[in-house]
């Protein structure tokens, strides 16, 4: 029913992002954005700061609103209801249950600081999900485990290193078990030498088959884990391809001009 | 390579090499005589006026001794603090709910908020309490009951200083709530968490550390702002004192006496505030 892009892709698409437009004010941010990620697939964008690719990720779970278009994931509209032609904002509190399914992780964490590693991850599997507290804890653990911090459950976030801080992050949002993964910059906060261990995480995660898309600067992470290299500039997508393509033989001026300065 | 070490050498406070000394040296800190100086003068003044204090009859000591564990007064530090506190609690109550108002959505709560805020704010606390007193001549009876039967002074003393109350809690609440990292909204929204949980588990615990200083600034302007319902005789601390008085015309001893319990529990509340604060700032840097 609410389910326009499998009428109209028939493929196996997760994300379905159609015409979407978003302005600040007078700036437009997106200027009509198309992309399908499918279901297993990583997708990497890349572009320079102010290209709206953070924009564009905050739309996908509807932290920020669109002002033309519609985006869906797994097959339901993301903040909209359909119908006939028109698209009804959905109420808060469906909005939020659509987000359980969309993992978010932001540049800066935004770990709760008065809140324990452990506090964190199961925070939302209790209070938005209904776990009960035992089966989150057990899930939690083992997610630490995951991200090589099982020893840091009892720690205040303050007391770890940025590093560490992003891998709890990144447990949080796996304790929803959702279908999709938004990573804004996760590694973009981070000291040089921390970097290497998010991205490790990050890329167990692909292997493991989680879809993601992931906003990053860091080219050589986008070459190795993406399938899809996305490149934006000033709210439109320019190039869009399999790393090998966009990264080593790109066909738009913009993207190689952008990849001679950061490569 | 000599030739360099000789023309640098004279910039060198310590020459290397040179008999200055193995060991390095030692850093003696600026001596503050001044400092010292004004502390010997403020202690002497100090003294010069607690002697005077003491040794002036008329302050009366042994009166202030004899009325300072009476009954009566303390039946008025009694009603003094459970007043301070129900108006605390009821007021921070309200003005949580007022400040959440105010940052919420919803065009007519925020108006509703920011109207009782205007309202309550702009007229004087004397007033209210005189108006809500008198309220009977407006309104004599409600709901078939006759309103001076329904308000007690006491009552009104309640309700007035808790409705003028809330109107500073709530700025004061507000302002916590806006001193939170954005990110950390966007965080719980991410999670899924509802409007009710995201304040109550992760805007408010925080909002605390900027909430409690002006919290505690207002627990100690109440404490002592509650002697205003001396003027509607309901028998607090300081409308204890004025019935002795009243009788006695030992005024000044009497006073002393309101106020040195005044002094004695705001310096207890003062004390409070530090670990209250303490624990607030649990997980931030500098906490192991």
């Amino acid at each position: 029913m609410s389910a326009p892009t499998k009428e109209a892709t028939g493929s196996d698409a997760m994300v379905e992002i159609r015409s979407v437009h978003k302005s600040f004010g007078p700036l437009e941010v997106l200027r009509g954005i198309d992309l399908s990620v499918r279901a297993g697939e990583v997708t990497v964008v890349l572009g320079p700061s102010g290209s709206g690719k953070s924009t564009l990720l905050r739309t996908i779970n509807h932290l920020e609103k669109v002002d033309q278009g519609w985006i869906s994931v797994d097959g339901t509209l993301v903040g909209y209801r359909r119908s006939g032609n028109k698209l009804y904002e959905l109420r808060e509190r469906e909005v939020l249950r659509q987000r359980t399914r969309i993992g978010f992780v932001f540049q800066n964490f935004n770990l709760f600081p008065h809140l324990t590693v452990l506090e964190n991850v199961i925070e939302a599997p209790i209070a938005a999900l209904g776990r009960p507290r035992k089966d989150a804890v057990a899930a939690a653990e083992k997610l630490l485990a995951r991200v090589g911090l099982a020893e840091k459950a009892g720690a205040y976030p303050k007391q770890l290193s940025g590093g560490q801080q992003q891998r709890v992050a990144i447990a949080r949002a796996l304790a929803l078990e959702p279908k999709l993964l938004l990573f804004d910059e996760p590694t973009s906060a981070l000291d040089p030498e921390l970097v290497g261990e998010v991205l490790d995480v990050i890329k167990d995660l692909a292997r493991g088959g989680t879809t993601m898309i992931v906003v990053t600067h860091e080219i050589g992470f986008a070459r190795e884990v993406a399938d899809t290299v996305v490149f934006m500039d000033e709210g439109r997508i320019v190039e869009q391809g399999p790393p090998a393509d966009v990264l080593d033989r790109p066909v738009q001026e913009r993207t190689r001009a952008f990849l001679s300065k950061v490569l | 390579m000599s030739a360099q070490t000789e023309i640098h050498a004279p910039s060198l406070p310590f020459p290397p090499g040179g008999n200055a000394g193995e060991e390095t040296p030692r850093i003696v800190p600026v001596r503050r005589t001044g400092q010292w100086a004004a502390a010997v003068v403020v202690l002497l003044l100090l003294a010069g006026a607690l002697v005077s204090v003491v040794r002036n009859d008329a302050f009366q000591w042994g009166v202030v001794g004899e009325y300072l564990t009476t009954d009566a007064v303390l039946r008025g530090l009694g009603l003094t603090l459970w007043l301070t506190a129900l108006v605390m609690v009821l007021g921070f109550a309200l003005g949580t709910l007022l400040a959440v108002f105010r940052l919420s959505g919803n065009r007519v709560l925020q108006a509703v908020s920011w109207g009782y805020i205007w309202l309550f704010r702009s007229t004087p606390i004397l007033v209210q309490l005189l108006f809500w007193f008198n309220i009977g001549a407006l309104y004599p009876q409600i709901l078939g009951v006759d309103t001076v039967n329904l308000l007690s002074p006491i009552t009104v003393a309640v309700i007035g200083l808790t409705l003028h109350e809330a109107a500073y809690a709530a700025e004061v609440v507000r302002g916590g709530i806006l001193s939170v990292e954005r990110g950390q909204l966007e965080a719980a929204q991410s999670l899924g968490l509802g409007p009710w949980r995201r304040l109550r588990r992760i805007v408010l615990p925080q909002a605390m550390r900027s909430i409690v200083p002006p919290a505690g600034n207002m627990l100690i302007g109440t404490l002592k702002g509650t002697s205003i319902v001396s003027i509607i005789a309901v028998q607090d601390l300081l409308y204890s004192v004025q019935l002795v008085y009243h009788r006695t015309y030992e005024v000044i001893p009497l006073l002393l006496v309101a106020t040195l319990w005044y002094v004695a529990v705001t310096s207890l509340l003062s004390i409070g505030q530090y670990y209250v604060e303490r624990h607030y700032a649990r997980g931030t840097a500098g906490t192991r």
